[in-house]
């Protein structure tokens, strides 16, 4: 089962800061990160991240499967740039990449999705006026958050058909039922929707009042 | 009071309902029918889920193709499936979704989510992923997201079929215990024994209507 951005909850300092300053965190360190070449200072970054890790009392297990998945994306990343660059310079981009995705990760394993939902609308505000609805960006966020264990799961459970009828697993044999489950789910979603008013709130305001 | 006038429906070249014809204002209406009898069409009739090629549907005197927003806030509808209308990644994030927009107080809308999932048994799980709970919880938090809104009826699409026998009791019984007008499609008539009412579908027809031993003793018969 996927714990990719999932909420762990607590009560650390990062869990109480507002969501807004924790992203607006985020941006600022991942630019830095952007910044840094020298293989010492990403080093003191990586160190940095892991104190922040430890001050959010992450258990371990969750902070690496939230950079897990990019393994084989690094490998690839590192393959292509030690071709284009020396040794060092390949690490550098590959060490951006995952320390932005471990902060990424250490964000949303913070704050809840409803938190930064609030704050999302809340930024996209003012573009209600060229037609932007913050609501539905903020909806199509939860959405994609929520979908990434469904989608898992949906996998797993078609991987696990085909090897329960002895089928050989190749990965474009599970695409199409995988492809048709999704979209089946997505309808009754829409329906899930529209049945609680998600569909129903096009001319209503704010997100809740604190 | 709700009522269903010449209704009838199409979903693609199948004719889902038929002339429907049907009104009712008892606290528990049970729906039963073969699969494909037109019993899920009608309990999507009643939350303007599906406006009727022809006829009408009224809730409380609210027309289901005109009033659509009252009528979702009036009605709400719990699924077959809990996956399909869990909407956010947390249980308590779920059960406030419908109220983001309600215009509540932020204090107020937790206040809310912490009774209805304390009422039915899932206090101490508003941080819990929505989708490791159990096919039980799940289904607990789908009634607990649709009560937190208040609706004053609850229309329930198979909401047991998922469930093992324990889930299928337990959220049978809460069902029948709401304070709300309750509209139950289902396939299992001991949770229908003492609905005021229960309603059997064939081929998209009403074909009988009754207390609840004589709707089920037309259901078997029609099941021969």
């Amino acid at each position: 089962m996927t714990t990719v951005g999932l909420y762990h909850p607590g009560t650390s300092v990062l869990h109480r800061l507002p969501a807004g300053a924790k992203l607006a965190g985020l941006a600022a360190g991942i630019t830095v990160l952007l910044l840094l070449e020298d293989l010492r200072w990403l080093g003191a970054a990586a160190t940095a991240i892991v104190v922040l890790h430890a001050v959010a009392r992450v258990p371990a297990r969750l902070a690496i499967a939230q950079v897990r998945p990019l393994l084989w994306f690094v490998i690839f990343l590192l393959a292509v740039q030690l071709l284009l660059t020396d040794w060092q310079g390949a690490l550098s981009v590959v060490l951006t990449l995952v320390l932005s995705v471990a902060l990424a990760g250490l964000v949303t394993l913070t704050t809840r999705v409803s938190a930064m939902l609030d704050v999302v609308e809340s930024l996209l505000g003012p573009l209600r006026r060229v037609g932007v609805r913050p609501d539905r960006v903020g909806l199509v966020l939860a959405l994609t958050v929520r979908g990434v264990p469904v989608i898992a799961g949906i996998a797993g459970t078609v991987r696990d058909a085909h090897r329960a009828r002895g089928a050989t697993l190749r990965p474009w044999a599970l695409l199409v039922p995988v492809l048709v489950r999704v979209l089946r789910h997505a309808d009754a979603l829409g329906d899930a929707l529209a049945a609680r008013g998600a569909d129903d709130d096009a001319d209503v305001a704010a997100p809740p009042r604190s | 009071m709700i009522t269903v006038e010449g209704v009838s429906h199409r979903l693609g070249e199948r004719r889902a309902l038929d002339r429907v014809t049907v009104s009712f204002a008892e606290h528990r209406v049970g729906v039963i029918g073969a699969n494909g009898s037109g019993k899920s069409t009608f309990a999507r009739l009643l939350n303007g889920l599906i406006v009727p090629d022809s006829g009408r549907v009224t809730v409380d005197g609210l027309s289901t193709a005109r009033d659509g927003r009252e009528i979702r806030r009036k009605v709400g509808f719990v699924f077959t499936d809990p996956d399909a209308q869990i909407v956010m990644p947390t249980v308590a994030e779920d059960v406030a979704f419908g109220l983001r927009r309600s215009g509540l107080p932020r204090a107020e809308i937790a206040r809310r989510v912490t009774e209805v999932l304390a009422r039915f048994g899932l206090a101490g799980f508003g941080d819990r992923p929505a989708h490791l709970l159990s096919g039980g919880e799940k289904q607990l938090l789908a009634l607990c997201s649709v009560l937190v809104t208040e609706p004053a009826t609850v229309v329930c699409d198979e909401p047991t079929t998922l469930l093992d026998l324990r889930n299928a009791r337990l959220i049978g019984q809460l069902l029948v215990g709401l304070p709300q007008r309750l509209v139950l499609v289902t396939h299992d008539l001991v949770m229908l024994a003492d609905f005021d009412r229960v309603l059997v579908f064939d081929d998209g027809r009403l074909v009988a209507d009754g207390v609840p031993a004589v709707a089920a003793a037309h259901y078997r018969e029609l099941m021969r």
